[in-house]
């Protein structure tokens, strides 16, 4: 079903195919964006949905063609020349990526990248430029010293940085803006600004907005849906009549899955049987596994004079929080109140000006005496599945990576049993330790990710925002499996979000951070 | 670059490259004359089917002496890459790894070194010590090893923010182990690059120093030496100069295409 009005479409997508090494990943697919409408693309991780999005702008990896046609106002993009899609790329087709990691080049401040897309297709001077860039930073929400456009994207946290890629997408108000998860790595409060932004766009302006998500929160802000599955579209419906419209069984479960916020309390909820239903009272005489009093670390900033020493930044102040054994932990907290930092502490990858962490009752610091024995208890799942592997690395050394700490890691043949004996566990196949990292998808590459985190057999797992990137489908069947593993190896997690309905979902105590402090601790079941 | 630019300049670099250091290594064992030979009653002769590229004022015959002058000019370069690279690269990664008061100390020194003009440094050493291949190689080594840690520094740098070295300080590993396991790895490519880059530096600098007479000494021919000697000459056998100019323009166009096709590749994959 095709709501779009034939013709009037802004931009419509007539049978698109993708195949990659004789693969065909998108199988026909079609649909249509009009003017001043939001449509969502949704679908469960590796269904296609970013390589839609990236064979729309002709940006498909290497080795792989794509057939169909994608007309624009009316011109086929797919029969244009490069350099008439480089003039549309940016000046018509807007587009934000999954990554704010990678999307920005680290080398040129803010400032000069928003005003780079201005220069590229405009023959703008750079004072007019720089103009329409602040402008742009504006607009995100990017004001006073967070959107000084001097600044490096490394100065700035995940969601500011997904903020600027954004301001760089719609500084020259483009027809169609196409945003892949473009919220995923933000905070709840900078979500609904930079939602407002998009929005006030798509309403004001008349822009079109595609938009690639799982999140069923904006789900429900789109006009219509369509639903991705293997490469095809099963089904495409007005939000307003969801999930009645939805005759099809897999775009049925998917959207069902994403409405059902995963919490503690709906325990009967389909799909999050394990983690729903652990008995998860916490044990508050159990023995701590993580403990931290009075964390202090403060950053240097830059100089700004040779003769004075650097001003300092105080990342974390005072912290004290407690992870007991087979516990669920969360911190939730906006996105530069200090979470990453405090991450760093925990895993003695920085040393805090004041404080202590006790790991299993002893202090554990980087170069401690201790500390190689300490850290087999302690891995860490990343926020960013696509950087948190060597790009070289097959999957096998990668998850047997931890093995290093061990006294006298396991030889070649029994290194090969467990590892792969650690990939069916987190439901991904023993033969897939010969590949690399980039042949899996998102969802695929964070179970690789657990599968490292669990081969030593830790106390503690950390996840720093690794359960928020992932689809809901897969966010409850990895939430279940944690479940289970907790139970079974008495394993404590240590959530780290900004997202504060996933931790509640799956943490039996939260503490909240903001501007470097624990402002908050709750008790999930009283 | 477009990708069939890059592949065509790709081939001519590989061409060009090839039919260079095949000639160089021929040389070794095989030259149409002996490149030292001198034949005064055949001097000065222009191009023929005896002597393709003629011969020079002592008899010698010119093909022959830019085939074993190329042996030289790639054996110059060549050795000065692998100082700096066995240098430069430790270097940078010990910068990259350590940072704070290391990475000052090693970069300024590097500064220092940089802020000298390598053609001005080369000549230093081989005043001082005296001029010969050896020397030469040295001098332009040590012009390579800033380049190199620079190289390696900057992008080193950029990788040790990756999470997978978070992931790998995690699993227990030192700086050291993380920077042979996963910063060198990553960075190979790029350093073949900036390899290829310094190489065809090599060639010229090493010409530069012979012909100014502080490169491989006579008998070994090399192509500066050559430049210089036909020098007095051009207006009776403009040939002489000719044809050891032109090698040095070929080859350092042949070795620098195959680098940028290299580089296309490394860095937009």
């Amino acid at each position: 079903m095709n709501s779009g009005v034939p013709g009037a479409a802004l931009l419509e997508v007539r049978d698109l195919c993708v195949s990659l090494g004789g693969a065909a990943l998108i199988r026909g697919v079609s649909f249509a964006v009009n003017a001043g409408e939001v449509l969502g693309l949704v679908g469960a991780s590796g269904s296609g949905k970013s390589l839609t999005a990236l064979s729309l702008l002709r940006l498909l990896p290497a080795g792989a063609s794509a057939t169909g046609q994608i007309l624009l106002r009316g011109e086929d993009l797919a029969a244009q020349s490069p350099a008439r899609l480089r003039a549309v790329r940016g000046r018509e087709i807007g587009m934000v990526f999954q990554e704010p990691m990678s999307a920005l080049n680290p080398l040129m401040t803010i400032g000069e990248q928003v005003a780079e897309t201005v220069q590229v297709h405009r023959a703008a001077a750079p004072a007019e430029a720089r103009r329409l860039a602040r402008a742009a930073l504006d607009r995100v929400w990017l004001r006073g010293d967070a959107g000084d456009p001097d600044r490096y994207p490394h100065e700035l946290s995940g969601g500011q940085r997904q903020r600027v890629a954004i301001a760089i997408a719609v500084v020259l108000s483009p027809a169609l803006l196409i945003a892949d998860e473009p919220t995923t790595a933000l905070d709840a409060h900078t979500r609904e600004q930079v939602l407002a932004v998009l929005f006030d766009l798509v309403r004001s302006a008349g822009m079109g907005l595609l938009l690639i998500t799982h999140d069923m929160s904006l789900i429900a802000r789109t006009d219509r849906v369509a639903v991705l599955h293997r490469g095809r579209i099963v089904e495409q419906a007005a939000t307003a009549q969801l999930p009645d419209a939805l005759r099809q069984p897999q775009a049925r479960a998917l959207i069902q899955a994403a409405q059902l916020e995963p919490r503690r309390t709906a325990g009967a909820a389909a799909g999050m049987g394990a983690a729903a239903a652990a008995p998860a009272a916490p044990d508050r005489a159990a023995a701590p596994v993580l403990e931290l009093r009075d964390i202090v670390l403060d950053y240097p900033r830059r100089r700004r004079s040779l003769l004075q020493a650097p001003p300092a930044l105080r990342a974390v102040d005072g912290v004290s929080l407690t992870v007991r054994a087979g516990e669920t932990v969360g911190l939730v907290g906006e996105s530069g109140a200090g979470k990453s930092s405090l991450l760093r502490v925990v895993l003695a990858l920085a040393r805090p000006q004041a404080g202590e962490v006790r790991l299993l009752g002893e202090p554990f610091a980087a170069h401690a005496g201790n500390s190689r024995r300490l850290r087999r208890a302690i891995q860490i799942v990343f926020q960013d599945p696509y950087g948190s592997f060597d790009p070289l690395w097959s999957v096998e050394r990668l998850v047997a990576e931890p093995f290093a700490l061990l006294a006298a890691p396991p030889e070649a043949a029994e290194r090969r049993r467990r590892v792969a004996a650690m990939l069916e566990l987190v439901g991904l196949r023993a033969a897939d330790m010969r590949r690399r990292a980039r042949e899996f998808s998102g969802g695929q590459r964070q179970r690789i990710a657990i599968a490292r985190a669990l081969i030593i057999e830790p106390r503690l797992i950390v996840f720093d925002e690794a359960v928020s990137a992932l689809d809901v489908l897969l966010r409850a069947q990895i939430l279940a499996l944690l479940a289970e593993l907790s139970a079974r190896l008495d394993l404590a997690y240590l959530f780290v979000s900004h997202d504060p309905a996933v931790v509640r979902a799956i943490a039996d105590r939260v503490y909240v951070m903001q501007a470097g402090r624990i402002v908050e601790e709750r008790l999930q079941r009283a | 670059m477009s990708l069939p630019t890059r592949n065509l300049s790709f081939a001519i670099g590989v061409v060009i490259t090839a039919v260079f250091i095949g000639a160089a290594a021929l040389s070794l064992v095989w030259t149409p004359y002996d490149p030292a030979g001198i034949d005064i009653l055949s001097k000065l002769r222009p191009p023929s089917a005896q002597h393709w590229f003629g011969t020079d004022q002592l008899g010698r015959d010119v093909l022959s002496m830019i085939m074993a002058g190329g042996r030289n000019s790639v054996g110059v370069a060549l050795l000065s890459v692998v100082i700096g690279l066995g240098a430069g690269v430790p270097l940078g990664l010990a910068a990259a790894a350590r940072g704070g008061g290391v990475d000052e100390f090693l970069m300024r020194g590097n500064d220092v070194l940089f802020a000298f003009p390598a053609l001005l440094l080369a000549i230093l050493i081989t005043a001082v010590f005296g001029p010969g291949a050896i020397n030469a190689i040295i001098a332009i080594g040590i012009f390579n090893i800033p380049v190199f840690a620079r190289v390696t520094r900057g992008s080193a740098r950029v990788l040790w923010t990756r999470d997978y070295c978070l992931a790998a300080q995690v699993a227990g590993k030192g700086r050291l182990r993380i920077s042979a396991e996963h910063i060198l790895p990553n960075l190979a490519a790029l350093l073949a690059v900036q390899g290829t880059i310094q190489f065809s530096l090599g060639i010229i600098a090493e010409a530069g120093l012979s012909y100014v007479g502080l490169g491989a000494q006579p008998p070994t021919p090399s192509w500066g030496r050559m430049l210089n000697e036909a020098q007095t000459l051009t207006a009776s056998a403009p040939s002489l100069a000719w044809f050891p100019g032109l090698a040095i323009v070929l080859f350092v166009l042949g070795v620098n295409l195959l680098g940028d096709a290299a580089h296309g590749a490394v860095h937009e994959p």
